[in-house]
């Protein structure tokens, strides 16, 4: 294979155990009776609640509403009627307002024949505002409100949209599915986005590991004729971070506490581009996502089409249950993703796969001193030295932590896969930045 | 749903590449193990007698420190036996026992233990223990046994070829051809193996270069020298650290700058001992005898007091190369490598400020 493209620093190399759902096409979940749809599923500000208990709503209406600039809209995945708004933990730890929909009444989308638009007659200012309308979120996890991302400042630039189809965290499948089988749809999306932001490039990043992905971008896009250039990326975590994947694509290196937009770049997740073309096309709110729901617990691993608010216990249900007791189950990916507590949390809008681990999967390291060995050093994407910082940390110097760049962590999990004392070096950063915010205040 | 028991709830990463701290350090010490055999096998049964009292001196005060101080007691770890191991390399094959004793105590119970345990000591603690009990004791602590692969049945005392020629030196008027020629004319002797194999060599392989090497490589190489128990067999320290770099426990960084540093230091300045001129210096002599290629892969690697960064390590090593390089020329003992490296263990923290990783997103833009 030729020399493929990757970013030079840091970086590991997780067994990538996509083999339990790689094969398997994606399908729809059952529609959950009752769907809790937290109204804080985005980075920002959570959602202004518009809708009371008895309320009836349809599928698509919007409950709740972007209160801020940095915000999204949030809409009800099923019709029926507003049970009750409650208080929920969602799957990555944090406490949210959440509506609770019985379900009732008729779908007036779904199973319907839908009438597609023709997005080439819509204006540019129409198509941001219709991506802000319809609720997108990035897909990927982060959940930055992709209308906000999208909203270029003025003097800025976009030299380069890069279409984000690395998928670096094993297990997941998700992004790797919609790919292969809306292909399409997906260029159709990142031309609905080319014509918003207008860049002088279009890339679409893919690893190695999916070839046959590459295989079937790169072949749709020369029917079609488009100017899409798909770089296959040698495999590497966390590829898929975007500053990691534009160094990657593009030699640029985002500055320290920026936004990629100020190298002239904006990633989107496939998964994103995907609701995007849905929300243009068919009017489509952000209600439902994919999810891989996989490990060796799960009977039979699967790509699930979700109604964003289906509890994670219905997700494992419909995979055929749990054949083996798990250990640990994952929101998210193995590498970034939170352990839960229970079943009950909602599938919201980043949430990308649930992972049933068996105990033998399930490494418990016992934490032993620090022996300098500086992998963790050698792991970090982001040139930052972990072990320092941790030990900054430790002892309450978060001044100093921070002139180390803590708040440059992204948490990817690169220094805790590798260190072999077992320390809880994520954990860490994750304390640090909470005492560092908690002095800002 | 069935209950299923209690999850697991812990902060991410939720996979591991599985290296632990036990592992590396009993990988090393089985890295070790081949060069022990071999000093067992030419010095006779009483050095295996040496390795394991250092063995044990090394693990029972650290179980006894950790049972006094209440802490977790961590003999498993690998870290206590690795340096009783090296300590018990480190000492010549007829020392008395109270010596690696005293050797042990003195690095686990001071070196290591005051400071905190494992991780948390600034000198190698091995290292530390020989250098205590090389400056307590200097006689018995070079006093070397002569190898019963050089023919001998009877235990007989000689000097290392780096003391002979270190001692020799001090008296030598005239001119000779490096140190393997100084052995050679001051009666030094070489084993049947080294003389078959060098001509061998030279009648076969370096001839087609038109060159030929002086008698006594083989010697230093396979360990037929005098010296202590683990560090006289180079080939089997080298098929060691093979295995250490194959399995990632140890980079190139440290031992290439070390012995890169050293080598061209001695290439361009050992020769003028001798009279020979500039860039004549015996660079193989120097790197196959003592306690180098011991010290180079397995002792300034240790992870605890070398560097943090690759780009540390480089200056570590070149550090150690310049010091082990004086102390060898200029000190008075013949050898240098654990003085060296104890000398840039000192300097680890501030090579470790200096050379903190550019971090992401630091980098002025070229490109636009």
């Amino acid at each position: 294979m030729k020399n493929l493209k990757t970013f030079p620093r840091g970086g590991v190399h997780p067994h990538d155990n996509k083999g339990f759902t790689n094969a398997v096409p994606i399908r729809n979940a059952p529609i959950p009776p009752l769907c809790t749809i937290p109204l804080q599923q985005h980075l920002g500000a959570p959602a202004k609640l518009l809708v009371k208990p008895d309320d009836k709503v349809k599928e698509g209406t919007l409950i709740g509403e972007a209160s801020s600039f940095i915000s999204a809209h949030v809409h009800s995945s099923i019709p029926g009627t507003v049970k009750e708004v409650r208080t929920v933990y969602l799957a990555n730890g944090i406490k949210s307002e959440a509506v609770v929909i019985e379900l009732e009444g008729e779908f007036n989308r779904s199973g319907k024949p839908l009438k597609a638009v023709d997005w080439h007659e819509i204006p540019r200012e129409k198509l941001l505002e219709k991506v802000k309308e319809m609720g997108i979120v990035g897909m990927g996890g982060a959940t930055f409100p992709t209308h906000v991302k999208y909203t270029i400042q003025k003097g800025k630039k976009v030299e380069f949209f890069v279409v984000n189809g690395v998928e670096c965290e094993p297990y997941l499948t998700a992004d790797h599915r919609l790919m292969l089988e809306k292909t399409s749809e997906i260029l159709e999306g990142a031309g609905i986005i080319k014509e918003i932001l207008n860049p002088d490039k279009v890339f679409i990043g893919i690893e190695e590991n999916k070839p046959d992905a590459i295989a079937v971008m790169e072949e749709k896009i020369r029917e079609k004729n488009l100017d899409f250039e798909v770089v296959p990326l040698k495999l590497k975590y966390p590829q898929g971070d975007e500053k990691q994947l534009l160094k990657s694509i593009t030699g640029r290196e985002v500055p320290s506490g920026g936004l990629p937009i100020e190298i002239g770049a904006v990633v989107s997740n496939v998964g994103t581009v995907f609701a995007i073309y849905e929300a243009v096309v068919y009017n489509k709110p952000l209600i439902e996502r994919v999810v891989t729901v996989t490990g060796g617990a799960v009977a039979q691993p699967a790509n699930l089409k979700v109604r964003i608010g289906t509890k994670i216990e219905d997700l494992i249900e419909e995979c055929g249950g749990l054949k083996i007791p798990p250990k640990k189950i994952i929101a998210g990916g193995p590498m970034m993703g939170f352990a839960q507590v229970n079943l009950d949390s909602p599938v919201t809008k980043g949430v990308s796969g649930i992972i049933a681990l068996p105990a033998e999967a399930v490494q418990i390291p016992k934490e032993t001193p620090c022996i300098r060995c500086g992998r963790c050093i050698e792991a970090c994407p982001m040139g930052l030295s972990p072990t320092r910082l941790y030990k900054w940390i430790d002892h309450q110097y978060i001044d100093e932590a921070l002139k180390e760049g803590l708040m440059d962590c992204k948490e990817c999990g690169s220094c805790g896969f590798v260190c072999p004392a077992g320390i809880p070096l994520v954990q860490g950063m994750k304390l640090g930045k909470l005492l560092a915010r908690k002095k800002r205040a | 749903m069935e209950d299923f028991g209690k999850l697991l709830v812990t902060s991410s990463p939720h996979m591991r590449e599985g290296s632990t701290t036990s592992k590396i350090m009993w990988s090393v010490s089985l890295c070790l193990v081949p060069a022990g055999i071999w000093g067992v096998y030419v010095f006779g049964l009483y050095s295996l007698v040496v390795l394991f009292t250092s063995i044990i001196a090394s693990m029972l005060t650290e179980f006894i420190i950790e049972v006094l101080l209440k802490k977790e007691v961590t003999l498993y770890d690998g870290s206590a036996f690795l340096t009783g191991l090296l300590i018990g390399y480190n000492m010549p094959p007829s020392i008395p026992l109270y010596i690696p004793i005293v050797g042990a105590v003195f690095a686990i119970g001071v070196v290591k233990h005051t400071f905190g345990g494992l991780g948390r000591n600034w000198m190698n603690p091995a290292l530390a223990g020989r250098v205590f009990v090389m400056f307590s004791w200097t006689g018995p602590m070079t006093t070397w046994l002569v190898p019963r692969t050089r023919g001998i049945t009877d235990a007989v005392t000689g000097a290392s070829p780096l003391g002979f020629v270190k001692t020799g030196l001090l008296t030598l008027k005239g001119h000779v051809n490096g140190p393997l020629d100084f052995l050679a004319q001051n009666g030094y002797p070489f084993t049947h193996t080294d003389i078959s194999v060098t001509s061998w060599l030279n009648e076969h392989i370096f001839s087609i270069w038109g060159g030929s090497i002086h008698n006594g490589y083989i010697d230093l190489f396979l360990g037929n020298i005098p010296g202590c128990i683990g560090e006289i067999s180079t080939l089997l320290l080298l098929v060691g650290a093979v295995y250490l770099f194959a399995k990632k426990i140890i980079t190139w960084e440290i031992p290439v700058s070390y012995l890169g540093t050293f080598g061209i230091l001695v290439w361009v300045l050992g020769g003028l001992r001798f009279g020979m001129g500039w860039f004549h210096g015996d660079v193989l002599f120097h790197l196959l005898s003592g306690g180098l290629i011991l010290g180079a892969f397995y002792m300034a690697t240790d992870m605890v007091t070398s560097p943090l960064t690759r780009k540390g390590m480089i200056y570590y090593g070149i550090g150690i190369g310049f010091f082990t390089y004086l102390i060898r020329f200029f000190g008075s003992f013949p050898e240098g490598v654990s003085l060296s490296i104890i000398l840039m263990n000192i300097f680890v923290p501030l090579i470790d400020r200096l050379t903190l990783p550019v971090k992401f997103g630091f980098v002025k833009e070229v490109k636009k």
